[in-house]
């Protein structure tokens, strides 16, 4: 009973990195950058979450659409800003960038604010644990669960079903065909910033749910699990990025259990190297090879 | 006339460098620098060794590696078992920090290196995190609270060691290694086809690269009376890849040069450790969006006073081209 406790808690902490690495795959996938920044959009939305619950007095739903909204806003400006300059530029430049607008966002919202972390206000939404057949799962879980659930079933259709998603399909599969085709290039891309950022603006808020501490350093782990999470379903692979979340979000909760709880960050990064060495593409990838 | 040329300037350089050395050991003792001014030089030359040990991997052989945190953390952990566990003299400190942390470049390298890009700065910021949590768990080593370890490093051995680790990597460039490195740089698999050995040069200059950065740690703990797990996360990693970039990726000049600057300025900015991360993120975001070759590009700064043919870890003609 205690481990299908630790799976449902796996399942949870799971749903949260795979919602921050649908950003990172979808991301990934279109303009084949690794967006470090992408664990700090995570922690922003985390803050708007709290200032709209605990400033604005709002309900956990409001602040959730809020949280995302301004979040998409975020990751458009960021890839306007800091990204677009640099379309054409080496691969390395942009990374680097990446990594300085990461630290950026980061010692810039402790330069604004201060780096005292700040607690989620725990009975946001009246829940009860459930029984089932003698497993009590928390009704945050469920809550967790059922949300993620939902935003990923909207991506889905988003992706597939709506013409924006078809361009950003299309974008991913080849830019200059795309381009030719009349597709806004970089329209889609920033469509795709926005939706990647409201989704982790959404698991910010989430996250501060769940584990009620918050602080401007929290996008760094979970960011960089997230990216273990898309590498591990095969980056650029939408349904890879929600299975690698669940899978690695089931991994650190066994390991938890197993009471190696202080080795819980090392395994997601062991899972990566793991992951490099024997199957580069990911779970759901297929292995290209580099022709001249 | 040429390696004629180029040996004078070798030499020159080295007698410089001493005369420098002792000029500072007799400012050092004779108490005319105070400690702040020490301590800052202590710390430029940590960084200067880090700097071009991550310019050897990244500027010459364009392996992006963002963990040399790690093999800092590796030499630094070693170094100080075998001075404050095991009382071993300072020398093998140093020695067996530099070798335990190229046989951590060796056993991550090996497998790692076969990737490229993204997948290689992200599998070594993995294994930068991993020696991290390791080192956090063993309690031999202090865990979370660190280790003490004596103040040993001195300056003949710091500047010794300098000395050592660019003497060691320019001639490494100017190499038959270095050659073929430069040309995985440039391209892969271009080198590939010429017969060049990829994966064992990108390994030698990963391990090459590994040992140094082992040797920084042991002055870096021995600098410090405590190491602690935290002092070598990804942030440290961050740090030297900025020297690399800001300097320009490929010029080793370049990376001494902006470890020398920087650590002035973040000693500056010491009381204010938020504003001092902003100014370096500006910098390295401004610095991609409008010269992203970096400041010297793959020049050396030898190579602006037409001083001989000294390492020049690029292409001459061309200073606009980047790494990868």
């Amino acid at each position: 009973m205690e481990l299908i406790q630790q799976l449902v808690n796996g399942i949870s902490l799971g749903s949260i990195y795979a919602l921050i690495a649908l950003g990172y795959t979808m991301v990934y996938g279109i303009v084949k950058l690794i967006n470090f920044a992408h664990g700090d959009v995570f922690m922003v939305g985390a803050f708007i979450g709290f200032y709209s619950i605990t400033i604005l007095h709002l309900g956990f739903f409001l602040s959730l659409i809020i949280s995302m909204v301004v979040c998409a806003i975020f990751g458009v400006l960021i890839e306007r800003i800091a990204y677009k300059p640099l379309r054409n530029a080496t691969r390395i430049a942009a990374l680097i960038t990446a990594i300085g607008v990461s630290l950026f966002i980061e010692y810039g919202t402790i330069y604004v604010r201060g780096a005292q972390p700040e607690a989620y206000p725990s009975n946001l939404v009246p829940l009860k644990d459930m029984n089932i057949l003698g497993v009590t799962i928390s009704g945050q879980s469920i809550l967790i669960l059922l949300t993620s659930l939902v935003l990923m079933i909207l991506l889905q259709f988003i992706v597939h079903k709506t013409k924006i998603g078809k361009a950003m399909r299309a974008v991913s599969h080849d830019m200059d065909a795309a381009r030719l085709m009349g597709i806004n290039v970089n329209n889609t891309i920033s469509a795709t910033f926005a939706i990647g950022s409201a989704l982790a603006g959404a698991a910010g808020v989430i996250f501060g749910m769940y584990y009620t501490k918050i602080e401007p350093l929290m996008g760094i782990i979970p960011g960089l699990k997230a990216f273990v999470a898309a590498v591990l379903g095969g980056i650029g692979i939408i349904p890879g990025a929600m299975t690698g979340g669940l899978v690695l979000g089931v991994i650190e909760s066994l390991v938890s259990a197993a009471g190696y709880s202080l080795w819980r960050d090392g395994v997601a990064f062991i899972v990566l190297i793991l992951i490099l060495i024997f199957r580069p593409a990911g779970l759901f990838g297929k292995n290209v090879r580099e022709k001249v | 006339m040429n390696i004629l040329k180029q040996a004078k300037f070798f030499w020159t350089s080295i007698v410089l460098a001493v005369i420098f050395a002792v000029v500072m050991q007799f400012l050092i003792t004779g108490g005319t620098l105070n400690q702040f001014y020490v301590n800052t030089l202590f710390f430029m030359g940590i960084n200067i060794i880090l700097a071009v040990s991550l310019h050897l991997i990244i500027g010459i052989t364009g392996q992006f590696s963002i963990g040399h945190a790690g093999f800092l953390a590796v030499g630094a952990y070693a170094s100080a078992i075998m001075t404050m566990k095991l009382s071993l003299p300072f020398p093998v400190g140093l020695l067996v920090g530099g070798l335990a942390a190229a046989v951590a470049g060796l056993i991550i390298g090996i497998p790692t290196l076969r990737l490229r890009g993204d997948y290689l700065a992200i599998a070594t910021l993995g294994f930068g995190e991993i020696v991290r949590i390791v080192f956090l768990n063993i309690d031999y080593v202090g865990g979370a609270s660190g280790m003490t370890v004596s103040h040993l490093t001195t300056w003949p051995w710091l500047i010794g060691c300098v000395l050592l680790t660019i003497i060691v990597i320019v001639n490494f460039t100017n190499s038959t290694h270095g050659r073929a490195c430069i040309s995985i740089r440039e391209n892969e698999i271009a080198a590939d086809a010429m017969g060049i050995n990829t994966t064992y040069y990108k390994v030698a200059a990963f391990v090459l690269g590994a040992f140094f950065a082992g040797i920084a740690g042991a002055l870096y703990a021995h600098n410090f009376y405590i190491i602690q797990p935290t002092n070598f996360g990804f942030l440290k990693s961050f740090d030297i890849l900025i020297y690399v970039v800001l300097g320009g990726l490929g010029s080793m000049s370049g990376a001494v040069i902006a470890a020398i600057l920087l650590t002035i300025i973040s000693t500056y900015l010491q009381s204010y450790p938020e504003l001092r991360m902003v100014i370096y993120s500006l910098v390295l975001i401004v610095m991609m969006l409008y010269r992203p070759q970096g400041l010297l590009g793959t020049k050396e700064i030898t190579s602006f006073f037409k001083v001989g043919k000294s390492a020049k870890g690029g292409i001459q003609h061309d200073s606009k081209n980047t790494v990868a």
